[in-house]
């Protein structure tokens, strides 16, 4: 006990000198605060939806629901306004918005975190395969890399979903692979930079082994602006799935998904339904909200240079 | 030196093509069926397939079909699609349906590219000129709520504004082809105002982020420390450097631009190349899917391309490579 003292005193002298650099800490301005919030909102959502939400995501409501004394008798359940039976209104079919948006956020949020994850675990895996092998292994990777990142991203999903059609592993699989392009790019260029740097060398030197080195060395050095990076890829990833639901290529009813929802609902736009802009409102709170987040992040981590100049 | 650089670019550019149309090919082709079955359908028996697919050239080995469909490619010939064909009738060629639709796309990408540029590059220097004053929070804020929100949300918000509550603008764009001038203005507005939109929050930002990083940079440190004023900095100091780089930002975003087109498209039934394509993918036409994805692509490297030739030709240290 009393060694582990011993070992773990000398940091903070280190960090008194006044060459050492500033401890890192998380501090958010209002933006980046009120994103946090509401991230832990829809995060919160994810598990408890299911249990709050009114009604179940497929019921249609009945019409006796919706009878005022005096009114029709028989009453229109498509497209109704927010009212105390449904505190959003109602969509195309009568089922509540609320509630399809309280089930919807499980698939929309869970399929594009799944699919962010596979996307890391191909793009890091391969990147820093790239990093530390270099030579021939690196030059093909990014070369066939190069070649699927010419292709816009919504095409690529389009020309596989014409193929092989849309299920939610098939979405999930299209996903994480085309972002997983971007991803290789930035895990291999942070992986050179830390390959080529003098702590890596004494390492080598020192005989280390190569997994050693990836995992003592490499991935703690390149977490931080990949984390960063995992927020925004996350952010794109949404909108992506959320518009190819919006296509009707993505997630399939009776399934509610908030990209899907905005589509079927179009056509009460006409009406001035607003069924088709609470989910699009769904997907813009949680995407301002992470990039709210990682732009605070990045703004002190970086970008302080020419804030200091002017 | 430089004529090297342009070449190796162009080179670089053309081989892309050529894998990107290798990927497309292989991407359509791995579903077991082929275009012989469908055109026969339910009347197909294994004689008159075998005979329909030595017609059609089908029954040679795939990498025989995609050198031929490539050939055909660069000739002009399109293929034909799934649509019209069944019962032994084989179906429109793809080039009519394009012809019109091609146009249609190109026109809305025109006017938003002519609206989108000039107004990001003006808020984005404004942005940049005065940072972390009211003006460029409100434009930084603003732009990265703009770019976090999918293009539906945009299309939505509009249609309910301009078609429903004030009903000024119509909410669908169809064209038939005999609009009038004004008609055809005012059906384009809608869709033409979401892109802007939605191009714009992406140019200023990163024109912005441009102008600021060459403010960065030690000639600028200098010109501070001789106390030139700071408007004089950036108009005459900064903005010269940061020419390669806004071009390049604007090339790229136009590119980025297709995904938009997309959605754009199918939300107010605008009969462009896009809505085409969806309508293809929907109904699993491979050949007209294939011929719209490489169109799309041929465009974004073609637009790629061209962002790298501005860098080059702006940039003296990458005219004259080490």
């Amino acid at each position: 006990m009393s060694e582990m003292e011993e070992q773990t005193n000398p940091a903070p002298q280190f960090e008194e000198l006044p060459d050492a650099p500033p401890k890192p800490r998380l501090k958010l301005s209002w933006p980046g605060k009120l994103g946090a919030v509401l991230v832990l909102f829809w995060v919160v959502i994810i598990f408890i939806g299911p249990s709050i939400a009114p009604y179940y995501e497929a019921d249609i409501l009945d019409e006796e629901l919706f009878i005022v004394p005096g009114g029709d008798e028989y009453p229109d359940t498509d497209f109704q306004m927010p009212s105390k039976v449904a505190y959003l209104g109602t969509d195309y079919l009568g089922r509540d918005t609320l509630s399809r948006i309280l089930y919807g956020a499980r698939t929309t949020i869970g399929i594009s975190f799944v699919a962010t994850m596979l996307a890391y675990l191909i793009g890091v895996t391969l990147g820093i395969a790239a990093a530390v092998g270099g030579g021939w292994l690196d030059t093909g990777l990014s070369r066939i890399n190069d070649a699927f990142l010419s292709i816009p991203h919504i095409m690529l999903g389009l020309i596989v979903i014409a193929a092989v059609g849309s299920t939610i592993p098939i979405l999930i699989g299209i996903t994480g692979f085309i972002y997983a392009t971007s991803v290789f790019r930035i895990a291999r260029s942070l992986g050179q930079d830390v390959m080529v740097s003098d702590f890596v060398e004494a390492a080598k030197v020192r005989g280390e082994g190569l997994w050693w080195i990836i995992t003592r060395e490499i991935l703690p050095n390149i977490a931080m602006p990949l984390a960063t990076d995992f927020g925004l890829r996350f952010v794109y990833i949404i909108l992506f799935i959320s518009s190819l639901s919006f296509l009707g290529l993505g997630v399939q009813p009776p399934m509610s998904d908030w990209g899907s929802m905005v589509k079927e609902n179009l056509a009460g736009l006409l009406y001035g339904s607003i069924a088709p802009l609470v989910p699009s409102l769904a997907i813009a709170t949680l995407t301002i909200a992470i990039n709210m987040i990682v732009d605070d992040i990045s703004a002190h981590s970086g970008g302080k240079l020419a804030k200091r100049m002017i | 030196m430089m004529l090297q650089a342009i070449l190796r670019r162009t080179g670089i550019s053309v081989a892309t093509l050529f894998v990107v149309s290798i990927l497309i090919f292989v991407g359509t082709s791995i579903l077991p069926g082929d275009v012989a079955e469908i055109i026969l359908g339910q009347m197909a028996t294994p004689e008159s397939l075998a005979a329909l697919r030595t017609k059609l050239g089908i029954d040679q080995p795939p990498h025989i079909r995609y050198f031929m469909w490539l050939g055909n490619l660069l000739s002009g010939d399109l293929g034909v699609s799934k649509a019209g064909s069944g019962f032994g009738t084989i179906g429109t060629p793809i080039s009519t349906m394009i012809s019109g639709r091609l146009g249609n796309t190109l026109l809305l990408a025109g006017v938003v590219a002519m609206i989108a540029i000039p107004l990001s590059l003006f808020l984005g220097l404004l942005a940049a000129m005065f940072p972390g004053t009211r003006l460029d929070r409100t434009v930084t804020f603003s732009t990265l709520s703009l770019i976090s929100v999918p293009e539906f949300l945009v299309a939505t918000l509009l249609v309910l504004v301009f078609a429903v509550h004030l009903g000024w603008l119509p909410a669908v764009a169809y064209l038939s082809g005999t609009e009038s001038g004004w008609q055809l203005a005012k059906a384009l507005a809608i869709p033409t105002l979401t892109l802007v939109i939605v191009a714009s929050s992406q140019i200023i930002r990163m024109t912005r982020a441009t102008v600021l990083n060459v403010m960065s940079s030690p000639y600028i440190e200098m010109a501070i420390l001789k106390g030139v004023p700071r408007k004089r900095i950036i108009l005459r100091h900064a903005l010269f450097n940061a020419i390669g780089p806004i071009v390049n930002v604007i090339v790229l975003n136009l590119a980025y631009l297709i995904s938009g087109v997309v959605i754009v498209e199918t939300i107010f039934a605008y009969p462009g190349m896009a809505k085409l394509m969806i309508d293809g993918v929907q109904t699993r036409d491979l050949p007209l899917v294939q011929a719209c994805a490489m169109i799309f692509c041929a465009t974004y490297i073609v637009l790629i391309f061209i962002a790298d030739m501005a860098s080059i030709l702006s940039n003296p240290r990458l005219r004259h490579p080490k």
